[in-house]
């Protein structure tokens, strides 16, 4: 892992199809890494969107976000421990 | 490469899809930035986390709300306008494994259920009340509501709601925290990620003190309405912090948890089977079996009456011996009474089915025995009377465009025949002993315990022995010998 840049403590994924581009999260998240897209979702709304590096797996975006299932955060699994096969999601592109 | 693990997503009790409408199966029906969603989400977390989802009941209101049975899979009953408290306390009581939150707004808990929120809270029922305060009634468009701020303007304060026309916005926390009854009252609000984590902490304190039995607890959520205040939903967010905190501060207005005593389980309902025991009809079954015999078989098992006269008349107690000597007869009964405002002379019907096989409606509009006890009833009704039916009326003859062959009409002046027994009043009685006597349904023996039942002073009890004694003797007679 030496040599490698330092992976981000978190990953966060949007489903559009859930988003009503409300903004809570754009204006909540610490690090400012999400934005309202620049596309419509079938719904009409920008759904909200990653930059796609920077998140810190703080989860505030979750608790804001008034949809039930739009956001999912997820948190860096520490390398030395032993990964446990079924909790575990590879990185998305 | 790095792995990553789920820190926070869709709570396991919200279903997968949201079977409301084709396409919309994916978001809830909550406006972009609504609170509703909000707290959704951390009820759903708490139930989660506490691993009460197969035996937690959610009671939704009237409101924006009112559809929270689509997002949450737990057992989920919708109530009337402002009476999920009382709901709630039935539940909780009738199922004490139960966790029941009432999920109500503020045009719900604070306007139409004020009563019922206040004395639940003061019984100290165990239940948790999640109460969304948005200042506003959010689904009819934006009235006032009790919680409106002074100098908000609603639909309904177009100017800005004034305290010498609309009075002051009603705390609840401060008002239920006088009350001696409640555990646990909180203020929170959902003005920014802090207030929000906040308030997650609340729902599941509530919560939590529900399940360990200590009594009533009440979350009170100050939430956006970004739709209905004409705001983006991060304004109406900032407008939850620096307004509406003003004048409903945040804070826990009660806390008995330390002292307060586990409410004592009630006893659990009884299971089904016991209820007749209970209410003292366990035999019911064998009384259902001999009451076949009252009814000879050559006459109709499932009588559908209807009586009608004018108010006074004694149309609607005539309807009730009937149903309550049936009902002692163990046969199935309904009575309906239909009638005008006035207290006497309106017209006047009730509709009486007396029948060996359960009932599927009250409602008789095509009868096998009509008693009329004036000209307006029989003419009225005499035409829906089933062929081969009987026709009880109260007058000295029919009129000539009044008459059908095919059903059996007894015709008697009752009511003179009561006069002269010296009460004008018990001619629904005459006609009645007329109807046994003719048609053989019901025994003496349970319709004199109706009457016993429905009729209280002796003098009147006596009247009517007399009473259905003449009009047994009129029906056995002739035609009109009263004349």
């Amino acid at each position: 892992m030496s040599g490698n840049p330092k992976p981000d403590r978190g990953l966060v994924k949007l489903d559009s199809d859930e988003c009503k581009g409300c903004g809570l999260c754009v204006e909540a998240c610490p690090p400012k890494v999400l934005h309202l897209a620049d596309h419509l979702n079938p719904y009409g709304y920008h759904p909200a969107a990653y930059t796609g590096a920077g998140c810190t797996g703080c989860g505030i975006c979750f608790y804001v976000c008034p949809e039930p299932g739009a956001i999912t955060v997820f948190r860096l699994v520490e390398q030395k421990a032993e990964p446990k096969s079924e909790e575990l999601m590879p990185a998305a592109a | 490469m790095a792995s990553y693990t789920v820190a926070h997503g869709k709570a396991k009790c919200f279903y997968d899809h949201y079977e409301r409408k084709a396409d919309l199966q994916h978001q809830t029906h909550y406006c972009p930035g609504c609170g509703h969603g909000i707290v959704h989400k951390l009820i759903a977390g708490t139930i989660d986390a506490l691993g009460i989802q197969d035996r937690t009941v959610l009671i939704s209101p009237v409101g924006c709300s009112v559809f929270a049975y689509y997002y949450l899979d737990v057992g989920n009953i919708q109530v009337a306008h402002g009476r999920a408290p009382a709901v709630a306390t039935a539940v909780k009581r009738s199922r004490p494994e139960s966790i029941v939150i009432s999920y109500q707004g503020d045009g719900d808990l604070a306007a139409i259920g004020t009563a019922e929120i206040v004395h639940a809270a003061n019984r100290g029922e165990n239940f948790t009340v999640i109460f969304i305060n948005n200042a506003i009634y959010g689904m009819t468009g934006g009235q006032m509501a009790p919680t409106t701020l002074l100098g908000q303007k609603s639909t309904t304060t177009p100017f800005g709601r004034n305290v010498w026309n609309e009075g002051y916005p009603l705390k609840v926390c401060e008002l239920l925290a006088s009350l001696t009854g409640p555990v646990y009252i909180e203020r929170v609000a959902l003005g920014d990620n802090k207030q929000i984590m906040r308030a997650q902490r609340a729902v599941r304190r509530a919560i939590e003190i529900q399940t360990q039995g200590l009594g009533f607890s009440l979350v009170e959520i100050l939430s956006p309405c970004p739709t209905i205040w004409k705001m983006n939903p991060v304004e109406a967010q900032h407008w939850v912090k620096e307004e509406m905190t003003k004048t409903f501060p945040l804070g826990v207005f009660r806390d008995r948890t330390k002292e307060a005593e586990r409410r004592p389980a009630p006893a659990h309902a009884p299971p089904l089977a016991e209820i007749p025991r209970i209410l003292g009809i366990a035999n019911g079954a064998s009384r259902r079996a001999a009451a076949a015999a009252p009814l000879n078989d050559a006459e109709p098992r499932d009588l559908r009456i209807k009586v009608a006269g004018f108010g006074g008349q004694g149309v609607l107690l005539l309807g009730q011996v009937l149903a309550e000597a049936g009902l002692d007869a163990g046969l199935e009964v309904s009575w309906l009474p239909s009638y005008g405002p006035e207290m006497r002379s309106g017209t006047s019907n009730c509709h009486v089915r007396l029948s060996a096989r359960p009932i599927d409606s009250p409602l008789v509009s095509r009868p096998n025995v009509l008693l009329a006890l004036n000209e307006p009833s029989l003419r009225k009704f005499l035409p829906t009377v089933e062929p081969g039916g009987w026709v009880f009326y109260n007058g000295t003859a029919l009129a000539e465009d009044c008459h059908r062959e095919d059903v059996q009409i007894l015709v008697r002046p009752f009511t003179k025949m009561a006069d002269e027994l010296g009460e004008t009043r018990a001619g629904n009685i005459v006609m009645l002993g007329a109807l046994l006597e003719s048609t053989g349904v019901l025994s003496e023996q349970h319709v004199n315990g109706a009457l016993r039942r429905l009729v209280k002073s002796e003098r009147w009890l006596e009247i009517n022995r007399l009473a259905l004694a003449a009009g047994r003797e009129a029906a056995r007679k002739g035609n009109g010998h009263e004349k």
